[in-house]
């Protein structure tokens, strides 16, 4: 077999990068950097997807809330390293890829749950955690949503939530 | 827009201000753009300072406050829409930033009047001065109309974003929105609408920002980051006053990512609190976020601790000796307190104790600072830009001019931001550092290292007559002045602490009113609503123990206290008048609506409470119950005559949100001290409530009425922790005296 002649191309092939995989929104993404990275940094300081918002860091106030594989989580205390393979959606993610707003972000504007707005987008996260659990939940079930709010928006978020269920019950029927 | 025209503008919006002799600072068009235009989109015409037009109809309109969950942008952008006849769906809102020019000297000259979020200011300054903005853009555009249609300006009218003509012909405001930049402005303020044609103002409107907020699109100040710049976290002092002993930042320095190690200095302590850092520190600066917290846990640090610092339980213990001392301020004294009271058939006497409470606003402490030799740009929580321009002003040298400050929507504030101490170590890392900085503070950062809400004790006597009327009253008030350390001669410190003309002041003959100040360490600042948010507290439920004392009820009690309507001077913030009967007629829908005179016999317990804060009427009442060994908030009402009231939905969020808030707080929130540093690290030893512990609904009432608007945000809070505490006395029969109650009620139970 005749020897193709050997040049230098010049080009140095990169290694392919170990690293984590992880889904966020539905789009994939590989962390190369520090292992131990809680993910609401890789959030707000890599991908820039401020919407998951520092509130403290002991997993208290919920205002990072994510869902890890459609169930409530809080970024703060979740490692880069125990996310390999898993799915990810923030409050960025809850419209759909048209723009169309999540029932509970519609019920959000219509009951006017916002004061000073820092809360709210971990409320949803954790309103649609308990809508995925429970699709009619009572004032006990949404008593159960631990997110702080400091302005005292409760009542209305609530309020949002009861609206938000409804109106995707009658869209089921 | 050319130079001269603009200048003509500027000649013209003088002119304007000085025949209406409304604030012309208002009016002025900002030396610099407020925002970078590339944010405003096809923009081709400006109207004013605050207005601008794009071809499509669209209107631009500028809100100049900081938002810090009050509503202002929503309110604002309402009362300018308002007035120009606006398609309020075609509207958009955008923040505008500190307006600022040169005054000579070094000195600014603000151009945009109001820009603070203090007090509940921001909703009657826009209303004093926002209308004409509005009307007059109004103005140019009817005008223009009336140049493109050869008619008289005064045959047309306007509707939803059109210049209607008699003829039935119709231009959008979009069409003419070039031709109206470019007319000579009108040489008299336009007439502003009579209330009777409002559609906006008065009519519910949901947050300008709230599609925004619910999509995570919104940028609050911490959510932005300068390409360049470096994040720096700080390892401060716990110890107030205290410094820095030992530092040894090499492993810090080995962290990869890590660009610099800063120290802050000392602060002088004659330089006031809110202007300068509140401790010394220790600075990380690096590439992100996760890599300074990193690598401030690496630092090796021992700090020295200043002197010693009082805890509320030292300070308590101070206090029957500090009473026996002359006061440090008499506030108010009207007739013979000492006297009268000996003339009483009986007396009634109590002291109630007011925690230290810290912010714990949920977006912390942040800053982003970016210098060049002639520039600054400033993005941060603030609550007080006019404080942040002379922060930077003092540690850069720059005019007023080439100073930037943008006001991004806070998340929340509680006056933890009125303070600039962010913005002062923001500043200093960045002139170090030379290069843009983006200062976070951790939620244990911001717990260690506050201007808390002061600590206070009220100590109160009532002398009644036979018929149970009261004749004589003294209250006397100690604590931690918030302006301690600010600046301010001890005589004024009384200012913060105690408000002269605050109801029964006026309405009892033998009335004394005293300040003893109480020395700490601990620096002391705003918290919302001011003394009164705690001030209230004392008096409600002093008012309900006479009530029980004399066998009365606390209604009626409360009632036979106002009297007939009476306008009272009222000295300070929601002056010149305090009328008594808008005071008794909240206390009575208030009343009814949680059913006051029904009898039950269900455990339940009904509390009232009512305050005059800022120029609001605000009664509350509350229904609960305890529940095995869980205290539970069954209803709550709140009602409110705020004067005219711009935005109902926004009002009301306020009002719930204050209430909500007051009640928190109420339940379990203090701050306390170990080993010279505060406890409390995180959410979890200072426990805001969440839903479950709260009432699941709060019905708000508010008064219609013609009378100016006062704003809404504050009001709701002073009245909440005593309905509270009055209405846990009638369902356990405990008599809490102290905030936070439920330690005490547990301790008493």
């Amino acid at each position: 077999m005749p020897r193709l002649p050997q040049t230098d191309p010049g080009i140095t092939p990169e290694p392919i990068r170990t690293g984590i995989d992880v889904a966020i929104n539905g789009e994939n993404f590989r962390h190369t950097g520090d292992p131990s990275m809680p993910l609401l940094w890789y959030l707000r300081d890599v991908l820039r997807l401020t919407g998951c918002k520092y509130g403290c860091e002991d997993a208290t106030c919920g205002a990072c809330s994510v869902l890890l594989d459609g169930k409530l989580a809080r970024a703060c205390e979740l490692p880069m390293e125990k996310l390999q393979g898993h799915r990810i959606t923030t409050v960025e993610g809850l419209a759909n890829a048209k723009g169309d707003l999540h029932p509970l972000q519609q019920a959000w504007i219509d009951e006017d749950a916002i004061l000073c707005g820092y809360c709210q987008p971990g409320m949803l996260i954790a309103a649609a955690d308990l809508l995925a659990r429970k699709s009619d939940p009572s004032d006990d079930d949404i008593d159960g949503i631990k997110n702080l709010c400091r302005c005292g928006s409760y009542p209305r978020v609530r309020a949002a939530i009861h609206n938000a269920a409804a109106g995707m019950k009658g869209a089921r029927k | 827009m050319s130079a001269s025209h603009d200048a003509s503008r500027r000649r013209f919006l003088k002119v304007l201000g000085s025949a209406t002799g409304a604030l012309i600072v208002g009016l002025q068009l900002p030396a610099r753009a407020d925002t970078p235009d590339e944010l405003l989109g096809d923009v081709v015409s400006r109207l004013n300072p605050y207005v601008r037009i794009e071809p499509d109809g669209t209107i631009v309109i500028g809100a100049r406050d900081p938002e810090t969950g009050q509503g202002i942008r929503t309110a604002e952008a309402r009362i300018i829409a308002e007035e120009m006849d606006a398609d309020w769906p075609r509207v958009r809102v955008f923040p505008m930033a500190l307006g600022v020019e040169d005054a000579g000297n070094g000195e600014p000259r603000w151009t945009l009047g109001h820009q603070e979020a203090r007090g509940s200011t921001g909703v009657p300054a826009a209303w004093n001065d926002l209308r004409v903005v509005g009307a007059s853009a109004r103005e140019l555009l009817v005008r223009a109309a009336a140049q493109r249609l050869g008619v008289d300006a005064r045959s047309l009218h306007t509707e939803l974003g059109k210049v209607i003509a008699p003829d039935g012909r119709i231009l959008g405001y979009g069409e003419l929105a070039g031709d109206a930049s470019a007319l000579p402005p009108p040489n008299l303020a336009p007439a502003v609408k009579s209330p009777d044609a409002f559609r906006l103002i008065g009519q519910d409107a949901g947050d300008v920002d709230a599609r925004d907020i619910v999509t995570g699109r919104q940028l609050h100040a911490i959510d932005q980051m300068p390409g360049s710049a470096l994040v720096a976290v700080i390892a401060r002092c716990p110890y107030p006053g205290g410094t820095l002993g030992k530092l040894d930042a090499s492993a810090a320095r080995a962290l990869k990512g890590v660009e610099q190690i800063l120290i802050i200095p000392k602060p002088d302590a004659s330089v006031p609190i809110g202007t300068r850092p509140l401790a010394t520190g220790v600075a990380v600066l690096a590439d992100d976020t996760w890599t300074a917290l990193r690598a401030r846990d690496l630092l090796q640090i021992e700090w020295k601790p200043g002197a010693l610092v009082q805890s509320d339980d030292a300070l308590a213990a101070t206090l029957d000796a500090r009473f026996e001392q002359a006061p440090t301020t008499q506030v108010r004294n009207d007739g013979d307190y000492d006297h009268a009271r000996k003339l009483a058939h009986r007396a009634v006497q109590a002291r109630y104790r007011i925690a230290t409470v810290a912010h714990a606003e949920l977006e912390p402490p942040n800053c982003i600072a970016e210098l060049d030799a002639d520039r600054a740009l400033i993005v941060a929580p603030l609550q007080n830009p006019r404080g942040a321009l002379d922060v930077v002003q003092t540690l850069t040298g720059l005019r007023p001019s080439q100073i930037e400050i943008r006001l991004p929507r806070s998340g929340g504030g509680m006056g933890r931001t009125l303070d600039n101490d962010h913005v002062a170590e923001a500043v200093m890392l960045a002139k170090a550092a030379k290069k843009p900085v983006k200062l976070i503070w951790t939620r244990s950062d911001a717990f260690a290292n506050d201007a808390y809400r002061p600590f206070a004790v009220h100590d109160l006597v009532a002398g009644l007559d036979r018929k149970n009327r009261i004749t004589a009253w003294r209250q006397r008030i100690a604590s931690t002045s918030r302006l301690a350390g600010r600046g301010e001669p001890r005589e004024r410190w009384w200012l913060s602490e105690a408000h002269p003309d605050d109801p029964p002041a006026g309405l009892i003959e033998n009335f004394q009113l005293d300040w003893f100040a109480l020395d700490s360490n601990l620096p002391r600042g705003n918290w919302r609503a001011g003394s009164h948010g705690v001030n209230a507290f004392a008096v409600q439920v002093f008012l309900d123990e006479i009530a029980v004392a004399t066998k009365q009820d606390p209604l009626q009690l409360r009632l036979n206290l106002l009297g007939e309507p009476l306008q009272l001077p009222y000295r300070g913030h929601g002056g010149p008048v305090l009328d008594t009967g808008r005071l008794a007629w909240v206390l009575k829908l208030a009343a009814d609506a949680i059913g006051w005179t029904r009898k039950r016999n269900d455990g339940h317990g009904l509390g009232l409470a009512f305050h005059f804060t800022y120029g609001g009427y605000v009664a509350h009442a509350l229904e609960v119950s305890m529940e095995g060994d869980k205290l539970v908030m069954h209803r709550c009402v709140v009602a409110a005559d705020l004067g005219r009231v711009i935005n109902p939905l926004g009002a009301r969020a306020s009002l719930v949100g204050a209430t909500l808030d007051g009640l928190s707080t109420a339940l379990g929130l203090r701050i306390t001290l170990k080993d010279g540093r505060v406890a409390q690290q995180g959410f979890k030893d200072y426990p805001l409530a969440t839903m479950a512990q709260l009432p699941r609904d709060v019905q708000v009432i508010l008064v219609p009425s013609n009378e100016a608007p006062t704003g809404a945000y504050e009001m709701g809070l002073p009245g909440a922790a005593p309905a509270l505490a009055n209405a846990v006395f009638i369902a356990t029969t405990v008599r809490v005296r102290s905030l936070p109650i439920l330690p005490e009620l547990m301790r008493l139970l």
